[in-house]
């Protein structure tokens, strides 16, 4: 789009009556000047909140000091705790793109008719309240007789129950729901530049369908693959409802201690510590890992 | 090698199912009878629709997201229409880190944002405010006002707009009468992306809500929080219902694919 959008620009350049190198300032202003003053600034203040101290009856000081960094550094609690987080997203990644990807490659080859019909009762849960469709498989999780589980014995693959509620395993099954539609949509978005004719000229030629997976359709799709993982990671490492719900009180991950520490504990400075930790650390993996994708698909890019 | 085999058609049933499942469940323990969580085995009683009228907070909750939802996407469209004319159309020094700056609230944690917004609207002593609310949603809202208003203006002709000025339309007019109107379908899904976005929104605002301006979200979840009652069922199946009503509505009137066009563009 940006592509798009530069020789658009180019164009626009080209052929306006002379834009004044104002202009576009101009327009832009009251969206940069919002920005700054109800984005930058307040990202800026939580960070220097981090550095502030706190107490129980003092309250928030505003002076300089390492404490909840060196806090956060060395309590082993939020090593578990971000460890957890990143442990989480990546799990749901995980299962969002090995089940996702072959349903977006299978939707893409159905009819017309039902292939609309499907993509939006796989997109559709979008528009539904995330509380909703946690409380859904907190239902169906239930307790030891739950939905789930009673399914799972009746099939026979597992012996006893197992537990979901308030455990990772409960987190991450309805976090891969929750962020599958945007991995589907992201595949699917990589098939329609996919040509159906190379497919086709690969069976003439002789190949079959598992070497036409592995060897035609798999690297086409890797990067819409690989860009979806990256939202869907991002979006898990930061969901706050469905691991409050599901985690319940004892199982924190980074949103709900922030969530925690400002809401209930009230030290706003060791919340605004974790939140800057989360959102730099998030910053790193999302664009180091574009970074490394954009090298490695150049060529798809283009 | 176009058809799907059996296995394929399985994976794809065992799928659709358990993404329906959670919603489905949600749905029918709605119309149980009984006071606690369960499976309407008793028959269906409509009995836990009509305890939502004896709950206030939801239904007021309900029109706070209804009218935030509206009111920010329409603010962040009054900012962001400028915006993306000016990214669209000039090269200017600054105008990616500008593009940026704009789309960067898609990638800021949600939680980030809520603990900023909450320190800041609390120093200057708007917190538990509507306004804090609204100016928060702006901001969150904006990249998707932006990026599909940004698709219409880029794919613009923009010699109507020449033959606009040419016939002697000045700056005001060129814009009310012949730009606004061809990039208008775009302005439309921006605003009905940044509405849903809006209206979904749950880990930003549940920093910044204070009684009276809770959003219908964060009002479930935190009633969730303490009561374990098959009420919050009930209200989410009215919500999907009443969404399930908007888009039949939305795809007689005006067509869904249209709205739905900038979707797989916009990235979340």
């Amino acid at each position: 789009m940006s592509a798009a959008a530069d020789t658009a620009a180019a164009n626009a350049a080209a052929t306006a009556d002379a834009p004044t190198a104002r202009a576009p300032w101009a327009l832009a202003a009251p969206a940069l000047m919002l920005f700054i003053g109800v984005l930058v600034i307040p990202l800026a203040m939580t960070v220097m909140l981090s550095f502030h101290d706190w107490g129980q009856y003092k309250g928030i000081e505003p002076v300089f000091i390492l404490k909840n960094w060196h806090e956060i550094a060395t309590d082993p609690y939020y090593a578990e705790m971000f460890w957890r987080t990143f442990r989480i997203a990546a799990l749901t990644t995980l299962i969002t793109a090995v089940l996702g990807a072959p349903e977006a490659y299978i939707l893409n080859r159905m009819s017309g008719r039902w292939k609309s019909f499907f993509l939006l009762v796989i997109l559709g849960p979008l528009l539904i309240s995330v509380v909703a469709r946690t409380l859904g498989w907190a239902l169906l999780f239930g307790g030891n007789n739950g939905l789930v589980n009673k399914l799972l014995m009746s099939l026979g693959l597992i012996g006893s129950p197992l537990r979901f509620m308030f455990t990772e395993t409960g987190m991450v099954v309805a976090l891969a729901h929750v962020m599958m539609p945007f991995m589907v949509l992201s595949v699917w978005a990589a098939l329609q530049r996919l040509d159906p004719q190379i497919e086709n000229a690969a069976l003439s030629l002789g190949a079959s369908p598992p070497t036409i997976i592995r060897r035609i359709v798999m690297p086409q799709i890797m990067p819409g693959v690989l860009s979806g993982a990256i939202i869907v990671f991002s979006l898990s490492a930061s969901a706050f409802a469905t691991p409050a719900i599901i985690g319940g009180r004892r199982l924190k991950v980074a949103a709900t201690l922030a969530y925690d520490e400002f809401l209930n504990t009230l030290n706003w400075p060791l919340g605004a510590a974790v939140a800057t930790l989360l959102l730099v650390a998030l910053v790193l993996i999302v664009v180091g890992s574009n970074a490394l994708i954009e090298r490695r698909y150049a060529e798809v890019f283009r | 090698m176009r058809r799907n085999g059996p296995l394929a058609l399985t994976f794809h049933a065992i799928f659709v199912v358990i993404m329906v499942a959670p919603i489905a469940v949600v749905c029918l323990v709605a119309f149980t009878p009984e006071g606690y969580l369960s499976l309407p085995t008793n028959g269906f009683s409509l009995r836990w629709f009509r305890a939502i009228a004896s709950y206030p907070e939801f239904v007021h909750a309900f029109w706070v997201s209804l009218g935030l939802g509206a009111l920010s996407s329409f603010v962040a469209l009054l900012f962001a229409v400028p915006a993306a004319l000016a990214i669209a159309r000039y090269k200017f020094r600054g105008r990616d880190a500008l593009a940026a700056l704009f789309l960067s609230p898609l990638m800021i944690p949600h939680v980030v944002l809520g603990v900023a917004f909450l320190r800041f609207f609390t120093s200057i002593g708007m917190g538990g405010s509507f306004a804090a609310l609204l100016v928060a949603h702006v901001i969150v809202v904006f990249p998707f006002a932006l990026r599909l208003t940004l698709a219409a203006a880029t794919g613009m002709d923009r010699s109507i707009e020449m033959a606009a000025i040419s016939l002697g339309a000045d700056g005001w007019t060129l814009f009310r009468r012949v730009t606004l109107p061809l990039i208008l379908p775009g302005v439309i899904s921006g605003w009905a992306l940044a509405f849903i976005q809006s209206f979904d929104d749950l880990t930003m605002t549940i920093f910044l809500a204070a009684p009276g301006t809770e959003t219908l979200p964060v009002r479930m979840f935190l009633y969730i929080q303490d009561n374990i009652d098959p009420l919050v069922t009930s209200i989410s199946a009215t919500v999907i219902a009443i969404t399930m009503t908007a888009l039949i509505l939305l795809d007689r009137f005006y067509g869904l694919d249209r709205v739905l066009a900038g979707k797989s563009d916009t990235g979340r």
